[in-house]
């Protein structure tokens, strides 16, 4: 038997916490019959031991201790299914408040937000949070399961009064697809099985809608290529290749390339990747690229094709708080964006999101999970693309100099919803 | 067309070179089974020509297949690497941990040679092969995975990751475990293996082999499994999906003798890898979580 290709496709639940992220994965992975036996065993036996029921799928993904003690998710969980056209990468995120970072950790690569709402409850600010995050980070496909069908009878009136509140919340946040699908992931009415309950819904499950999505577009961009310096490799007898992750355009041998930000222009002479040289690189790849001219690139340094990105050290962006403490201007921080890693310093923090608003109060303090707009001074140059341009060359982490904690991720620009 | 075993691929290199970038003394963790086969392979890639820029070190509980010993040893010298082996016999003889006799379970045991020889040598940065797939703890892990000075995991505090923005400073004592092949399930492995046309154990492809059958595994009768009373030795047709301790690692019946017809058997499989084949994992709900809490690998 030879398998066929697959493409890639990276999803992330978001949603309130209780409103059934993990349940509906579980009865995911059980439907489509992606658990092994032996899990599934695992799963009746830790529901039986804690006294809630049969099968409580949420076991599936919440698998630390605690998790299953308190009935909560932690941290990203991350699962795997397979088609035999496509692989998943499923990211189960938390609900709760305290643990956004986390949320953000699973969103940040993600192709679409497959978000959970309670029929019951609607859009609540946890919901509205995580899709102001997935918005931020670029998602710009929601597949929305309005679950707990059940518990309303299955009522399309219900159903239709949360599908109008997203699709308000959704168009603020400018997302491109929504497809909303009324579920009960605790009876598996409409996850990978259509319901029976449902006679006026004719749209797709859950499972139909993922397979239907385009797969890899996190990395997709509005860029020209763009080859952040990894590392040098020596080749032998001389000569020096650059290693990276390509992203943005498609690269090609004989490609025109610039070297910033130093500002130096030749000409690719060859690309390499893992299965050996090749012509053209597409986004995605890890690549290490020969040049015409000898250049003294190293780490740091970042190879694109036209239209260039910016070189600078001064710059507005979007950021996530994770620190325990306010950000203060005092603070020592260091910034990551790409392969560099440079002393950073807040210049300004010009506004803090209203997520009930969605708009910008001048000034004020960032606490922890608040998103605001901030100026940012660097010590080195920096050489990036807007964030809306390109998740990769737009993105940076902020990281206290102290304690290393990652205390905040970055979007260069502003969102075009604030 | 780039498919997802390029791009597991190229994730993965991508991976090696940020954590030999930003770390000091990285070390690749190597036990000579599948998957450090694997990241061993991407390393060599990572960084060809070139040498490899890190050590790699096995942490040998002595109660060991022959065959992977020997593949291991292979493995390192066609790849030009150093190898370094620790040993849990000399933790033991150190009186570091308890004894559990020339047959008992060493498994455990391994943690505390593990964090000694990483103290020891310095190491700032471990790579392993470990993949989310194969446990409901490690499905939680994130790519980079930090360990205070005692070498303990903090599930509730884990750094948040976000993108493919790799963090990993730590303060000196402080290290790192860095999983290249987290987004990898067995299948992929299996398909990258075959696509690659890489060399394994011989274990891994199906062979006639003495067994007994204890608590539901098919065991290999040899230097750490002795037959008990009421068992019986039987010559069966088998191979294994895991290459754990021997005495811990159960076989699987198979026909596979060939990297395409085990990727025929795995896509098929309803059970899964440790699920069929790891005494380790059977302890407990969370064997897997308290093991890596202690920093385990």
């Amino acid at each position: 038997m030879k398998l066929a290709a697959k493409d890639l496709l990276r999803l992330a639940t978001v949603g309130s916490v209780d409103d059934g992220k993990s349940t509906l994965i579980g009865r995911l992975l059980v439907d489509t019959r992606q658990l092994f036996d032996d899990q599934l065993s695992a799963v009746v036996a830790a529901s039986e031991k804690r006294g809630v029921g049969d099968l409580d799928l949420s076991f599936v993904t919440d698998g630390l201790r605690a998790e299953r003690e308190q009935g909560i998710t932690i941290d990203v969980a991350y699962r795997y299914a397979s088609t035999p056209t496509r692989k998943f990468i499923i990211a189960d995120c938390p609900g709760h408040l305290q643990y956004t970072r986390n949320m953000a950790t699973g969103a940040s690569t993600a192709d679409l937000a497959l978000v959970v709402l309670n029929v019951a409850h609607g859009v609540k600010e946890q919901t509205r949070r995580h899709l102001c995050i997935a918005a931020l980070l670029g998602v710009r496909t929601i597949i929305a399961a309005v679950n707990k069908m059940d518990e309303v009878n299955w009522s399309e009136a219900a159903y239709l009064s949360v599908v109008d509140e997203l699709r308000t919340l959704s168009h603020e946040l400018g997302f491109e697809s929504v497809t909303p699908i009324p579920v009960s992931a605790l009876l598996g009415e409409n996850v990978v099985e259509r319901s029976s309950h449902l006679d006026w819904y004719d749209g797709p499950s859950v499972l139909q809608a993922l397979e239907a999505c385009e797969a890899g577009s996190w990395t997709h961009s509005g860029t020209g290529a763009r080859l952040p310096v990894q590392w040098v490799l020596r080749q032998n007898g001389g000569g020096r290749t650059y290693a990276g992750m390509l992203n943005g355009a498609t690269l090609h041998v004989g490609d025109e390339v610039t070297l910033l930000p130093a500002n130096v222009t030749t000409t690719v002479t060859s690309l390499t990747s893992g299965s050996g040289p090749r012509r053209a690189a597409t986004a995605g790849l890890a690549i290490d690229v020969g040049l015409a001219d000898e250049t003294d690139a190293g780490r740091g340094d970042l190879l694109a094709t036209a239209p260039l990105p910016q070189v600078t050290k001064e710059f507005v962006a979007t950021v996530c708080w994770f620190g325990d403490q306010p950000l203060r201007s005092t603070q020592r921080l260091r910034l990551k964006h790409t392969t560099k890693v440079t002393p950073v310093r807040l210049r300004e923090i010009s506004g803090v999101v209203d997520i009930e608003t969605l708009s910008v109060n001048p000034g004020g303090e960032l606490t922890t999970n608040d998103i605001g707009l901030v100026t940012l001074q660097t010590a080195d140059w920096l050489v990036v693309d807007d964030y809306r341009d390109n998740r990769v060359t737009g993105s940076f982490v902020l990281i206290d100099e102290v304690t290393n904690a990652t205390v905040a991720a970055g979007m260069i620009g502003r969102a075009a919803f604030l | 067309m780039t498919d997802h075993l390029d791009l597991l691929e190229s994730h993965a290199i991508f991976i090696l070179r940020e954590v030999v970038a930003e770390c000091e003394r990285p070390v690749l963790l190597f036990s000579g089974g599948k998957d450090s086969a694997v990241l061993l392979h991407l390393a060599a890639k990572a960084f060809a020509p070139q040498a490899l820029p890190f050590a790699v070190m096995h942490i040998d509980t002595g109660q060991n297949f022959p065959e992977v010993i020997e593949f291991r040893d292979h493995a390192v010298e066609r790849h030009g690497a150093r190898l370094l082996v620790a040993s849990v016999q000399d933790s033991i003889d150190q009186g570091k941990v308890a004894d559990p006799g020339p047959l008992g379970p060493r498994n455990r045991l391994q943690t505390v040679t593990l964090l000694d020889a990483i103290t020891e040598h310095g190491f700032d940065a471990a790579f392993g092969g470990a993949r989310r797939d194969e446990d409901k703890a490690r499905a939680k892990e994130r790519i980079l995975s930090f360990r205070d000075a005692f070498g303990q995991w903090d599930p509730r505090q884990q750094r948040p990751e976000l993108w493919q923005l790799y963090q990993g400073r730590v303060n000196p004592g402080e290290h790192l475990r860095a999983f290249p092949l987290s987004d990898w399930t067995e299948l992929d492995i299996w398909q990258y293996i075959e696509r690659e046309q890489m060399e394994l154990p011989q274990i891994y492809f199906a062979h006639e082999r003495d067994v007994v059958l204890r608590e539901g595994m098919y065991l290999a009768v040899g230097p750490f499994v002795e037959p008990r009373a009421h068992e019986t030795v039987e010559r069966l047709m088998v191979r294994f999906r895991t290459v754990g301790d021997a005495n811990l690692t159960g076989a699987v019946l198979s026909r596979a003798s060939t990297l395409s017809a085990i990727v025929d058997e795995i896509s098929l499989a309803n059970v899964s890898e440790r699920g069929a084949t790891r005494g380790d994992d059977k302890f407990s709900e969370t064997a897997m979580e308290d093991r890596k809490r202690e920093g385990y690998f």
